[in-house]
């Protein structure tokens, strides 16, 4: 038995260690911002880096945890990123205490999240590696594309949807266009705070990392390991790939509440919801460590701050990212490399010093 | 009389798709990773065309050589800087974010060189249109070019892996890299191969598409080589039938889509088709079907 | 004694191969039964319909008087069989452990809430999960490797702990696919006493493919023989073992 508390003492501390960076990280930036040490850019960032973060650790839980490949996450923030703006706006003058508003509609941009996820999981969670990656791009292709079509407005009748225009909404004249179709909506209430920000990061590692460590993570982690031993052993296969799938989903639905209520006008573009926001996404998860929740939240700051860190470099940052980034995959995976640091690693070497000695 | 307009400019656009799908698929086939860069290598050779031709005022077809020539050594090099190292990685995610980086590479370095405003392709199809059933099917030389393009490919490219030793070690590596390897065929050379034609292809199709819709931009690679993709695998990854298949098939989809359902809504047609098709057949229309042993 | 796996004149096809055909089998509760036969003869197949893997094209399969034809590997385990592979399966980024508590799964229970909010049930449970897998990994030695990631055991302790983890999942039959493949002559003689404490100990009832004649004649009590995926011969080990037609199959001609 005593190898076995050594271990859950480990995941203990392995945990804590995980919140106690963000909570470091929370009190250092506030005390920047209190000092005034910390550039109004800097500042805009805040918001969205808590954002990224969520979106990492939640995909790692469908691909590292889960151990199957999605490139259509995004699509889920834009799902949870359009119901919450949606609701904040219809409930700005019903709702007036703003906290309770934003709880509210974290709630409701999960949930529709978490049901899409669901929805699309179901037929397609047997697909297998890569056919499963092209669908889930593909849906989340679809799903930016049908938000771009949406029209939703509201009167005193009620709530009218079209997917043609606005002017086929048939609203009457004191009616108001919430969802515009491709201008989206403009004048969410601006709800979202680094305090909050961070509050979600803490409930979302909690969630992810929780999970991770109990009966049904264990079963998620079979499946990845090895499908048909799960089977084999009376886990349900098609159960804990949809729990896992729609949970990562349902925390990215809440990483676009946070990102929608950041900003003034919400509109789906190819750069925020498109398959290139799944692929940087996935990016932080597969540079961070594969089924490593740490490395992707760090992979993800890192990341997000190297362009604007290399802003002075004006035309060159994003072509420095992308060489960092290749450097950064060639020297974390290439077996030759990998190799080639453990010969050279500082403990290796201290071993040898000490051996000679 | 439209309906046949808009099939042929669909087969069009699809024979442009399936030029590009070749690439998509043989790579698959053979170092079975996903190449996200490969669209941007069509973006390559659509801008060495642009430079050599508009700004240069070389002849179009020493300026389409050209581009044929940079993007096979373009395609040779990134394999063997960028996906070599990683072919033994513990995880095939390595590579394809290899892959994503190598993209944004190429764009961004197309970016710096010719900024971001969008470029009008000169197209470099000297044929002149066809005109049909008294003038109400007009084929453009474009189309026609495309066209031919695809079909001399295809055979081109089946003849070359049927019939000759470098096409059949192709698909001796494809099936098996060790015991190719020690039936003595190169796998380092034959994977090389590959990838230069796969990526001379791509400068092809770079060619073709700009012709066709002549705006160049460093990210107009992007969706074409995601669509060219989603033709692969609905066609069956790593088949080259499956890839014309798919190509065609997609191409028609998305102009019909655009003609008759909406035009905003013909992308997410696209890939509901392919979702349908892979929930149907999970390994594509001519995809091998794959079985775990246990 | 009663019988506990009955087999009624099963058989698949794979297009045009007849792999196994009309196949029958009864095991006793508590027999070690071994089938056994030459490669490609249809051993593992026969495991695979009786696990679910493959559906039968025809015959019955029932266990402890429950018809269990056709159904899904899950519901299968959950009736009562569990397999080893011939080709180790196991969870190889958990830990030995996790290994052994993924197959206690269906047996000690907690809800998604209560295990990510840490309710008291979550401890609880979690505690009885750990107490119950540690005295499995203790039967096959394994309790001093409980924290390694099963990827990192050797070859051996791989395979005592592919039998442990089926083990946890209750089984009224236990199916064990090669278990001494790759090992050596010690490790068998040890293998073969685990195995018998298994039967002895936890009740069991075993059904094993082996192509060890010393571990077969050595333990198995009755001995199927397939050929051509068609039973040759079936009956006591010794008589079996000593009937020619097996010997020819084996030996050739």
């Amino acid at each position: 038995m005593k190898t076995d508390k050594i271990k859950l003492n480990k995941n203990f501390r392995e945990n804590i260690l995980t919140y106690g960076i963000v909570i470091l990280a929370y009190i250092v930036i506030q005390i920047m911002i209190g000092t005034g040490n910390i550039s109004s850019l800097m500042q805009g960032l805040l918001v969205p880096l808590c954002t990224y973060v969520i979106l990492a650790v939640s995909l790692n839980l469908t691909v590292g945890i889960l151990g199957e490949l999605s490139l259509g996450h995004a699509g889920f923030m834009c799902v949870g990123a359009f119901a919450g703006a949606f609701f904040s706006k219809c409930m700005k003058d019903v709702i007036t205490v703003g906290l309770l508003r934003f709880i509210l509609a974290i709630l409701i941009g999960g949930i529709c999240a978490a049901l899409i996820g669901f929805l699309i999981g179901m037929p397609v969670l047997r697909l297998k590696g890569d056919y499963l990656a092209i669908v889930t791009l593909a849906f989340g292709e679809i799903i930016k594309n049908v938000v771009n079509v949406l029209y939703i407005g509201k009167d005193s009748k009620g709530i009218h949807f079209s997917m043609k225009d606005s002017l086929s909404l048939g609203l009457e004249e004191e009616g108001e266009v919430i969802i515009n179709g491709a201008q989206g909506i403009t004048g969410t209430p601006k709800d979202s705070t680094f305090t909050i920000g961070i509050i979600l990061i803490l409930l979302t590692l909690f969630i992810v990392l929780n999970l991770i460590n109990s009966r049904d993570g264990r079963a998620i982690m079979s499946i990845r390991d090895n499908l048909i031993a799960a089977e084999s052993i009376g886990i349900n296969v098609t159960k804990y790939k949809l729990m896992a799938f729609s949970v990562s989903a349902a925390l990215a639905g809440v990483a676009g509440v946070l990102y929608s209520h950041n900003l003034n006008s919400l509109m789906a573009t190819p750069k925020n919801f498109g398959y290139n926001m799944s692929i940087m996404i996935l990016v932080f998860v597969v540079l961070g460590g594969i089924g490593n929740i740490r490395g992707s939240m760090i992979a993800a700051v890192v990341l997000t701050l190297l362009p604007e860190l290399l802003r002075g470099l004006n035309n060159y940052r994003m072509l420095i990212y992308a060489i960092v980034l290749i450097i950064m995959m060639l020297f974390n995976w290439s077996p030759k490399l990998i190799e080639l640091r453990k010969r050279f690693s500082p403990k290796r070497l201290l071993k040898k010093t000490r051996e000679v000695q | 009389m439209s309906f046949i307009s808009y099939l042929i400019n669909g087969i069009s656009l699809g024979s442009v798709y399936a030029i590009i799908a070749l690439g998509y698929t043989m790579v698959y086939g053979i170092a079975k990773m996903l190449n996200f860069a490969h669209g941007d290598v069509i973006m390559v050779g659509a801008f060495t065309i642009f430079y050599a031709v508009s700004m240069q005022g070389l002849p179009p077809l020493l300026g389409i050589l050209l581009a044929v020539v940079l993007c096979t050594v373009l395609g040779i090099a990134i394999e063997y800087v960028a996906y070599r190292p990683l072919r033994q990685a513990a995880s095939s995610l390595a590579v394809l974010i290899t892959a994503i980086g190598v993209s944004y590479l190429l764009q961004n370095l197309a970016l710096l060189i010719f900024g971001a405003n969008t470029k009008a392709f000169t197209s470099v199809v000297t044929i002149p249109a066809v005109k049909l059933a008294d003038g109400q099917v007009t084929i453009s030389g474009e189309t026609i070019v495309t066209i031919i393009c695809c079909i001399v490919i295809m055979i081109g490219l089946t003849v070359f892996i049927n019939k000759t030793k470098a096409g059949q070690a192709m698909l001796a590596v494809s099936e098996d890299k060790g015991a190719a390897q020690l039936m003595g065929i190169n796998v380092n050379a034959t994977i090389s191969l590959t990838f230069a034609i796969g990526s001379a292809l791509a400068a092809i199709a770079g060619m073709l598409l700009c012709s066709a819709y002549p705006s160049l931009t460093p990210y107009t690679g992007s969706m074409p080589g995601i669509k060219a993709f989603v033709a692969a695998v609905f066609g069956g990854i790593g088949s080259i039938p499956g890839a014309l298949i798919g190509g065609i098939a997609l191409g028609i989809i998305e102009i019909l889509g655009k003609a008759y359902i909406s035009s905003q809504m013909a992308d997410a047609i696209v890939f509901l088709v392919l979702i349908i098709v892979l929930l149907v057949k999970p390994t594509g229309i001519l995809g091998k079907k794959i079985q775990e042993k246990v | 004694m009663a019988v506990l796996l009955e087999i009624k004149n099963l058989g698949i096809s794979f297009g045009g191969l007849r792999a196994v055909d009309d196949f029958e089998l009864s095991v006793k509760k508590g027999q070690l039964y071994g089938l056994i036969g030459p490669n490609g003869a249809g051993k593992t197949t026969v495991f695979n319909l009786l696990t679910g893997v493959y559906k039968p094209s025809e015959g019955i399969i029932t266990l402890d008087g429950v018809n269990i034809t056709g159904l899904k590997t899950i519901e299968i385990n959950k009736a009562g069989i569990a397999r080893t592979f011939q080709n180790i399966r196991l969870f190889k980024d958990l830990t030995v452990l996790d290994n052994v508590k993924a197959g206690l799964h269906n047996h000690y229970k907690y809800s998604t809430i209560e295990g990510i909010l840490r309710l008291p049930k979550y401890f609880k449970t979690e505690a009885a999960m750990n107490e119950r897998a540690m005295e499995l990994l203790k039967v096959f030695e394994l309790d001093g490797e409980a924290s390694y990631l099963a990827a990192n055991l050797p070859y051996g302790k791989q395979r005592k702990l592919e039998i442990a983890r089926a083990l946890a999942t209750g089984p009224k039959i236990l199916l064990l696919d090669e278990p001494a493949a790759g090992m050596n002559p010690n490790e068998t003689i040890e293998l073969m006493n685990t195995i018998r404490f298994v039967r002895d100990n936890f009740d069991m009832t075993i059904l094993l493919i082996e192509h060890d004649m010393k571990l077969v004649s050595g333990i198995c009590e009755e001995l199927t023989v397939l050929n051509f995926g068609r039973i040759l011969a079936q009956g006591k080990t010794g008589d079996v073992l000593s009937d020619p037609q097996v010997i020819t199959a084996y030996l050739g001609e």
